[in-house]
């Protein structure tokens, strides 16, 4: 697609908010509509659109395939992790409550001058625990969509 | 206030019609980007319909990524031969709406249309005994009673999403299951479409001589056992 400067140019000015939103779905998914998956697949869709208007191996260059790879089980297993992490914590499998710890019970002295809100440092044990999933939902299903958009987009005409 | 139906109907009248126009469009490449168009007309419906997660899913997934995946598909199969010569080496020309010219079905419609017809009939009467749209005492409002909307407030310190407190927490089970669903998907997607290196052919074809020189072997060694 060298040969569509508008595109081309467009396609440069979106990317960012593009990728803003869905970083916004994400994070903001436990206050806004959203979560994990919406975010994973509108991360995925700009990279796509990278890589449709600069061609593959720019897109390589900033997602390399070697990296999305692991993503794909890395996310699962962020997912997974959560859940087992709370068990050794001494609660159910995936029982976010254990998660709740309150560190800095007393103000540091060098934080003094900062109106330094001590209490549930960390969020609540609930809200750790959706932030974690959901962050591991986001980035298998980033890596799932770009994955496939690779393998469609490394293969040739059949015949 | 503007009654909801005057946006509802046109929405869902175009839905019809796209429907319609895919199952009656012979041109491959319109009718991919009339699926997108289709997911876009369902994205805004399900917004009306107070549900923006969804609504993003499906603009994303629906518009986006499985329109480009058609789009890929359609620009890797053969072209026809009469107009392959033609379009040799121009992308523009690879994706003329020529190339995409699907042949008419030889087939008479009836007996699909009976099928379909009996089976749209049988939906609808199932929905006869469905609560009416939005009636307050339809299953999902009476049950669980205290609803999640009003548990979830104090169970969850205040997190004012309630269908990200279910979907993560209450029932965070199930969306573990669900992930590695889209994780085994994703990986028998890449096994199935993965070109293979140079390397992992050789590193196959290696393999293969390996083993057939092993079962060789087995074999003389057997052959010698019995005489």
């Amino acid at each position: 697609m060298n040969s569509f400067p508008i595109i081309r140019v467009i396609t440069k000015i979106l990317i960012p908010y593009i990728l803003l939103f869905a970083l916004y779905v994400q994070f903001h998914g436990d206050f806004g509509p959203g979560g994990g998956f919406q975010a994973g697949v509108i991360f995925a869709s700009a990279l796509i659109l990278y890589g449709l208007v600069y061609g593959l191996p720019a897109v390589h260059k900033v997602a390399p395939p070697m990296v999305i790879e692991k993503l794909i089980a890395l996310g699962l297993l962020l997912y997974a992790g959560t859940g087992v992490a709370c068990m050794l914590l001494g609660g159910n499998f995936l029982d976010y409550d254990v998660l709740e710890h309150n560190f800095l019970t007393e103000v540091p002295a060098f934080l003094e001058a900062v109106p330094f809100k001590t209490d549930h440092f960390i969020p609540t044990g609930q809200h750790l625990g959706i932030f974690l999933v959901e962050l591991g939902v986001g980035i298998t299903v980033t890596a799932v969509m770009t994955m496939i958009f690779y393998a469609f987009a490394g293969r040739e005409q059949v015949a | 206030m503007i009654p909801v139906e005057i946006i509802v109907i046109p929405i869902l009248t175009l839905l019809v019609a796209t429907a319609i126009t895919i199952a009656r469009i012979r041109n491959l490449w319109a009718a991919v980007m009339f699926t997108g168009i289709y997911s876009f007309l369902g994205a805004s419906w399900m917004l009306i319909l107070d549900a923006p997660d969804v609504a993003f899913t499906e603009a994303a997934v629906g518009a986006g990524i499985s329109t480009f995946l058609m789009l890929a598909t359609l620009a890797l199969t053969p072209r026809r031969k009469k107009n392959a010569k033609a379009a040799k080496g121009r992308l523009a020309g690879h994706l003329s709406s020529e190339n995409f010219q699907e042949k008419a079905p030889k087939r008479s419609p009836i007996m699909p249309l009976i099928v379909v017809t009996i089976t749209g009939c049988a939906l609808i009467y199932g929905t006869l005994d469905m609560p009416k749209f939005g009636s307050e005492n339809a299953p999902i409002q009476v049950y669980p009673n205290p609803s999640f909307v009003e548990k979830s407030q104090p169970d969850m310190h205040d997190l004012p999403n309630v269908v990200t407190a279910v979907l993560a927490s209450y029932r965070g089970y199930d969306t573990l299951g669900e992930t590695a669903v889209i994780f085994t998907a994703g990986l028998a997607v890449l096994l199935i479409l993965r070109k293979n290196t140079k390397q992992d052919e050789e590193h196959d074809l290696k393999l293969a001589a390996q083993d057939e020189e092993r079962i060789m072997k087995a074999n003389e060694s057997k052959k010698g056992a019995v005489s």
